[in-house]
């Protein structure tokens, strides 16, 4: 395929910028450059990163870190507050969490996975917006599979609200929860609350398994398509324990091929920097990490929900591993590296985390009183990482002698999805907009690709108003041709 | 007029700190019959705490809203995004309507211009005198606490800058 990447004489191509007019920090932009017949030439997806993260940390004492890193990402501040309070556990010398201590961190991670993946599937992915295309008898198709789920609406609200208070029962609060600290947590679960939460997840792991048979209904009505929309092979990476079974909250890093030939397997994330290297390009303020062995043009990555079901040996639930299989079943053994196959194995992960969420409910240690580990030698350096609901998410710090922060680097989910996601738009560029007059169903495509993987765009900062998607015609010599709004 | 109010923003970004200082504000007030919602975003799951409510109020700040503040109602809206990271006050109005099958109540928004929103500002000079202004209309607000007031004070023409 022709490499999309840059094209060899931009300044005798047409320019289309599809760009969110929005009033946030942080947003997305895609460039598309095209010649008098409409032929592409260069694809980019632009997304402008958190600015400032090293300012804001450093200089900081390393206990006020899982704090502050919760005001970086309005939509998962429970994965910065517990990749962070990973680095910091080994940073503030304590040893191995006390069982409680790991098994309520641990359901407040199912938690965030449950309500995140519930929010993107139910609200934004939901068929009626799945496929904005302009074929009437798949949108007919698409809108059948729906009325079969009349209720779809109030599960995913109701589906987000069991998370939220996950998160309110163990963080303390809905957002700036301070419940887990270096070393543990600070404060027990109570019996109360916890039969508040076990009398609603039966229900939750039943919508769950639902949403999944959703997911399959809607990939039978097309599965080609499903299986090849903004299709791009790449490398995958995420965390499995040590028996090579998915594990969200903690484990070794795995990194396997496009055909699934193992890459690196159970490296300790601490040495992350001996398996992956953060690279920049100079038309993009994100990074670009990719695998070491590999370099940058072989070596990127995909994480996030369709690689980790794909690169794990087992999903250690049981309903979540009969969906897995099944899912596998679709490539016949090879993995599947379709955009849109993120929506299935999304719903397989809220499943699975659902499921995980319960057997906790029903641990007895998930009350318990014993919450801080025991303490030894401060240490000068930490690394935290756990699957976040986008993907891998590593927090590295360091501190100096008066325990403030010196150094931080984050590698978000969205990072490491970089390279991949512009891979995917520049597939569904190759495939449906190439020597076609642009439509703004066909600009759509873009969008439900960019969507497929969620990416993070630094929310934190949200002021009032919509965030409509623009889209710009620019000639060659810059002048606006057509601009077109949605939203 | 049972109301809630949502106030939403990241007060470690600046002005987007508005909403939930006016918020904090009302909830110091302790009106009656007054609930407070604060959160970084609004979500599908905040239709939730529009049930049981007569009125919703949301307060915001606004990087291009008109100084120093506009006060308009607002209705259902679908809200379509290629990221689930947060919705408009008219989306939770339209999750309430489908997710509930009901009417949503009568809402409003009082959105406060900001001019900086950098990750580990504080609020800029402009913005905290914004702030005293939005919170002295808001308290007349309160005073008249009707929809038919606020539907008028929706109406008026805005503040002067």
């Amino acid at each position: 395929m022709l490499n999309l990447e840059t094209a060899q004489a931009p300044h005798k191509l047409r320019r289309v910028a599809i760009e969110p007019v929005t009033r946030v920090e942080g947003h997305g932009k895609v460039t598309i450059l095209l010649d008098e017949e409409n032929r592409i030439h260069q694809v980019r997806l632009h997304i402008v990163e958190f600015r400032g993260f090293e300012i804001f940390i450093r200089g900081r004492p390393y206990w006020e870190v899982p704090i502050a890193v919760q005001r970086l990402c309005g939509i998962c501040p429970v994965s910065h507050l517990l990749a962070a309070t990973k680095a910091m556990d080994v940073i503030a010398g304590y040893g191995p969490l006390t069982p409680t201590a790991e098994k309520l961190r641990r359901l407040l991670h199912y938690g965030q996975i449950v309500q995140s993946h519930a929010l993107h599937f139910f609200h934004l992915s939901s068929p009626d917006l799945l496929l904005g295309f302009e074929s009437e008898v798949a949108k007919r198709n698409i809108f059948g599979v729906a009325a079969a789920f009349p209720d779809l609406a109030v599960q995913g609200v109701m589906t987000r609200k069991f998370g939220q208070q996950v998160i309110a029962h163990i963080a303390g609060k809905r957002i700036h929860g301070t419940g887990v600290i270096p070393g543990g947590v600070n404060k027990p679960l109570s019996v109360g609350d916890r039969d508040s939460m076990r009398g609603g997840i039966d229900q939750i792991v039943d919508w769950s398994k639902a949403a999944v048979g959703l997911v399959i209904k809607l990939h039978e009505t097309n599965p080609d398509f499903y299986k090849g929309f903004g299709e791009s092979r790449a490398n995958m990476m995420g965390l499995v324990d040590e028996r090579g079974a998915l594990d969200f909250y903690h484990g070794g890093l795995r990194a396997r091929d496009a055909d699934g030939g193992p890459i690196f397997d159970h490296v300790d994330y601490a040495t992350y920097k001996s398996v992956l290297q953060e690279d920049v390009k100079n038309w993009s303020y994100m990074k670009f990490p990719h695998i070491k062995t590999l370099g940058a043009d072989k070596g990127w990555y995909r994480v996030g929900p369709l690689a980790r079901v794909q690169i794990c040996d087992v999903m250690p639930t049981p309903l979540a591993e009969v969906e897995r299989r099944t899912f596998l079943a679709v490539g016949g053994g090879k993995p599947v590296h379709g955009a849109l196959m993120y929506h299935w194995a999304r719903m397989i992960e809220m499943l699975h985390a659902a499921e995980r969420a319960r057997e906790l409910l029903d641990d007895p240690d998930i009350v318990g009183t014993d919450l801080m580990a025991d303490k030894g030698p401060r240490r000068r350096e930490g690394v935290g990482v756990i699957e976040a609901p986008r993907g891998t998410l590593f927090h590295h710090y360091r501190v100096d002698e008066n325990d403030l922060t010196t150094y931080c680097n984050l590698i978000v989910s969205t990072t490491n999805n970089n390279q991949a996601m512009n891979e995917a738009i520049r597939a569904v560029a190759s495939r449906y907009l190439s020597g076609r007059e642009l439509t703004e169903g066909l600009l759509n495509h873009i969008e439900v690709a960019i969507r497929a993987y969620d990416p993070c765009l630094s929310c934190a900062t949200h002021a009032l108003g919509q965030m409509p998607l623009e889209v710009d015609l620019i000639d060659a010599d810059g002048a606006l041709v057509a601009r077109a709004r949605k939203g | 007029m049972r109301l809630v109010v949502f106030g939403w923003g990241n007060d470690a970004r600046g002005d987007d700190g508005l909403g939930p200082l006016l918020l904090a504000r009302v909830a110091d007030a302790a009106w009656p019959d007054v609930t407070t919602i604060e959160d970084f975003q609004l979500q599908i799951e905040h239709a939730l705490d529009l049930d049981g409510a007569e009125a919703a109020l949301f307060l915001d700040a606004g990087r291009e809203t008109p100084a120093p503040f506009v006060f308009t109602e607002v209705a259902a809206r679908r809200g379509e995004s290629h990221t689930t990271h947060a919705l408009a006050p008219e989306a939770v109005l339209d999750v309430y309507a489908r997710s509930l099958g009901k009417t949503p109540p009568p809402s409003f928004a009082l959105c406060v211009r900001g001019e900086r929103f950098e990750l580990g500002e504080g609020l800029s000079a402009e913005a905290a005198e914004r702030l005293e202004a939005a919170w002295d209309f808001l308290q007349g607000l309160m005073r008249e606490r009707t929809v038919e007031a606020w539907r008028r004070a929706a109406r008026a023409p805005a503040p002067s800058p």
